[in-house]
């Protein structure tokens, strides 16, 4: 419920002086109300004016860091219960669990395992990012050790547990420069680990009973201490249970605004299910259902190169398609002589499309239509991709003068335009490519154009 | 004072269809809340999984994971489909009539239908025919098993926009299902139930299909459009969008490129059979998510895996 532009008004220093860049406060007020301005740009502002209206503009699920550097991960943030209503911003932190009960090798295996899933796709680098890493002996001295090994050997963000505050706490002490996430207060143990995260600065997980009404009792609590950046674990760990309670915390800190839930989430998907696939079906209904940090027993790309191409499925901006730039892409050093193909600027399609031209190894040019982001047949059936915008394309952007042929290779299943582009490009011989990108270095081995 | 947890109000319920006939038959639809949210409202039929067969032996066009658990009959599609019912426990059978693609074998629609007709014979579990989306020879095929299978109550997919007069009338006039399928449009789904309303196909006879994007290759398109249905219909008053919604999952998976690297060609991406079942089953898993009531499953795996997560969630 944010507030009016008057309710603002009211807070404001009202001396209309200007220095925000506009000339009265209820000018500027009204600007805040409607997200156009920050509250910063006015230099008069009272501080308990401040806290009042930054507690107000705060977003509903509290945006957190866990971590630092390129593996930092922030979660939080989330302002929608379903992605086409706006857009899910922050993805959930992968996590893979390792224990200092656990032997060396199979820890190596582990982090050797996590370094090498990352997946280059549509320009992004996809890659599980956190370790969760478990006291099992009550040591804090082992559980830091560990965790330094796995943080040194990886860059990964962790996850600190143990149900021994003083574990944690030691550790904490040792480790708070990687602002781990500390896990977890429960009711007997608030006010301490409540205290160990406002020393360390680092955000603290709540671990409840599997009631909702436990966990908001610890968060009261954490929050009437001054912290703010806290996780929630329910507890619960069944799938449907957990599933009804993740909707309910989301739906209570978006719809009605309920602080003690306003908090990131965490599942453990390793205690929710006896084998990997069935953790990750666990993980699969937890990223697209809300969850910010989901730990699982080991990490292996058969498993997680889909999960991870689910997360950025479900965290794709839905209005905005993600696009490739229009232009001439010369692939494998192409000369005068060299092949001529055009796509969509769909960026899922340009990155397959020019990646198995680079896999060809045939010298290639690569013509890149703007379709508006959209792919091959849904822009052909969208009138964006036909004869005259791939014509018009190809006389305007320059390739004419790189090659000396006058053969031009379009996608299979865009066939139905080769008539129509002949009559665009007089004189120029349209080739229909093969459908999948899959066929197009065998084609590419075999072209030769004319 | 204890936590209230804030209610959603829902405005209607999911149509109940029944897909085939008889003993094995199986009604789909009926919930009153989004999907598996049933501490608010009722799922009376939970989710159900669908066998994909083809009509002819896929032996080019599938991995040899995919192969692998139906070798002993890809080249027998009554065989397969007995297999699939038998082992695998399929409940529903969705036949792919691959072999009238006018794009490749291009098979008499007579041979097609008597092909399909031999596999609705030979088992008693409702059966999807799915065609090639092609309106001219999809409406050939339909036409004939409608006629040929009148009494078995088929559902047939996809009818689109284009072909619907024909194949809608031939569902109608021998009271088969109506796969009504549009591209990942609301408006236009909901349109395409008006026109079977219009033509005199009941409530009762129409599944929706979306059209389906795979993991990685659309999904998230798919997921969303299903999450607005599943709105429009339960919360907002749509009476003409309270039809039950199909996924053809499988098909769309296994054609994917990370599907079907090998081991030796993909290294990086692990073992090939998990990779692709796991693509399978994450896909199913966000589309029941999105309100699907039937999915179409390729990997007996994948099947053994999806029915768990029902299991768990109903
Ligand atoms: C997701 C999707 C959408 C999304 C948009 C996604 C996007 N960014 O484009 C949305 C929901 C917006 C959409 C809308 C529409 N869609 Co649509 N959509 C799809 C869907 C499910 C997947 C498309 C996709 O992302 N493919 C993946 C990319 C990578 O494929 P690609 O670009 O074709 O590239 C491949 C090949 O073409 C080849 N290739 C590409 N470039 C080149 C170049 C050369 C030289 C070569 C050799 C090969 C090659 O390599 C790639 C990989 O193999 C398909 C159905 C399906 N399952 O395929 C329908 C589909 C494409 N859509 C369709 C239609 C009709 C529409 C709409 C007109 C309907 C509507 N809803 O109003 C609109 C049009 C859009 C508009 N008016 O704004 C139809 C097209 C039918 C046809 N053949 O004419 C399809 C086939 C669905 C169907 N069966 O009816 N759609
Ligand atoms: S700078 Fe502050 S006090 Fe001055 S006009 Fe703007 S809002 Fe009012």
């Amino acid at each position: 419920m944010g507030l009016t532009g008057i309710e603002i008004f009211k807070l404001l220093p009202k001396t209309n002086c200007g220095d925000c860049g506009v000339p009265t406060c209820l000018a500027f007020a009204m600007n805040l109300a409607a997200g156009k301005a920050e509250l910063d740009a006015c230099p008069h502002v009272s501080e308990a004016a401040k806290e009042k209206l930054a507690a107000d503009s705060a977003p509903p699920v509290r945006p957190l860091t866990v971590g630092t550097g390129e593996y930092a991960v922030k979660v939080g943030g989330e302002t929608v219960l379903f992605r086409h209503e706006k857009t899910f911003v922050n993805p959930p932190g992968l996590a893979t669990l390792v224990t200092t009960a656990e032997d060396a090798a199979s820890v190596d295996g582990k982090m050797a395992r996590f370094k090498a899933c990352q997946f280059e796709r549509v320009g992004l680098n996809l890659r599980p990012e956190m370790f969760a890493v478990q006291d099992a002996t009550g040591d804090a001295g082992a559980l830091t050790a560990l965790a330094k090994k796995i943080a040194d050997g990886t860059g990964a963000a962790l996850i600190l547990i143990s149900d021994k505050p003083d574990v944690l706490k030691a550790a904490a002490a040792e480790l708070k420069d990687k602002k781990p996430l500390l896990y977890a207060a429960t009711a007997d143990t608030a006010d301490e680990l409540g205290a160990v995260a406002k020393e360390t600065a680092c955000p603290l997980a709540v671990k409840g009973d599997g009631t909702l009404d436990s966990v908001i009792a610890v968060t009261e609590k954490l929050a009437a201490m001054g912290l703010k950046d806290i996780v929630i674990d329910t507890g619960t760990r069944d799938l449907k249970k957990a599933f009804e309670e993740q909707i309910q915390i989301r739906r209570a800190a978006i719809k009605n605004r309920f602080r003690p839930l306003g908090y990131p989430t965490i599942i453990f998907a390793n205690e929710m299910a006896d084998d990997l696939l069935n953790e990750a079906i666990v993980a699969a209904t937890f990223v697209a259902k809300y969850a910010a940090f989901i730990v699982m027993s080991d990490v292996k790309p058969e498993v997680h190169f889909p999960l991870l191409l689910e997360r950025l499925n479900i965290y794709t901006d839905p209005q905005r398609p993600m696009t490739a730039e229009q232009g001439i892409y010369p692939i494998n050093n192409p000369d005068e002589n060299s092949p001529v193909l055009v796509t969509c600027n769909f960026s899922l399609t340009y990155f397959i499309v020019s990646g198995e031209i680079e896999a060809s190894r045939v010298p290639s040019w690569l013509l890149v239509q703007d379709t508006e982001g959209l792919s091959v047949m849904t822009a052909w059936a969208a009138g964006k991709f036909n004869g005259e915008t791939v014509g018009t394309f190809v006389q305007k952007c320059g390739i004419m003068d790189k090659v000396k042929h006058k053969s031009i290779v379009i996608p299979g299943y865009a066939a139905a335009i080769s008539g129509e582009l002949e009559e665009e490009i007089p004189g120029w011989n349209v080739v229909v490519g093969p459908r999948e990108a899959s066929h197009i270095s065998k084609f590419l081995k075999e072209f030769k154009p004319q | 004072m204890a936590f209230q947890p804030v209610q959603q109000k829902y405005t209607g319920s999911i149509r109940e269809v029944t897909l085939g006939a008889g003993d094995k038959a199986v009604v789909i639809g009926g919930r009153s809340a989004f999907p598996f949210y049933t501490f608010e409202g009722q799922m009376p039929h939970p989710p159900r999984i669908a066998m994909e067969v083809w009509d002819k032996d896929p032996n080019d066009e599938w991995s040899e994971v995919a192969k692998e658990p139906f070798k002993d009959v890809l080249g027998d599609p009554v065989a397969w489909a007995k297999k699939c019912v038998q082992e695998y426990g399929a409940e529903i059978l969705a036949v792919q009539t691959k072999s009238a693609d006018p794009n490749a074998d291009n098979k008499p629609a007579e041979e097609v239908a008597a092909v399909v007709k031999k596999i609705v014979d030979a088992v008693d579990v409702p059966v999807v025919v799915w065609g090639v989306a092609n309106h001219e020879k999809d409406s050939q095929v339909m036409r004939l098993l409608a006629e040929q299978c009148a009494g078995k109550n088929l559902a047939m997919a996809p009818v689109e926009e284009g072909d619907y007069k024909q194949i809608a009338a031939a569902c109608l006039g021998y009271k088969h299902t109506v796969v009504a399928s549009t591209p990942i449009d609301v408006n236009l789904a909901k349109q395409l139930n008006i026109l079977l309303g219009n033509l005199g196909v009941k409530e009762e006879k129409i599944v929706m299909d979306p059209t389906t994007g795979s993991l990685g290759y659309g999904l998230e398109y798919t997921y969303s459009v299903m999450e607005r249905i599943t709105q429009a219909a339960l919360t907002q008053g749509d009476e003409k969008l309270l039809q039950p919604l199909i996924c053809n999952v499988g098909e769309e998976v296994w054609k994917t490129k990370e599907a079907n690297q090998t081991n030796d060609e993909a290294p990086q991406l692990g073992d090939q059979k998990t990779r692709a079942v796991m693509m399978e089953t994450i896909t199913a898993v966000d589309l029941l998510l999105a309100g699907a009531d039937v999915v179409i499953l390729r990997h007996p795996e994948s099947v053994a895996l999806v029915k768990g997560f029902i299991q768990k969630m109903s």
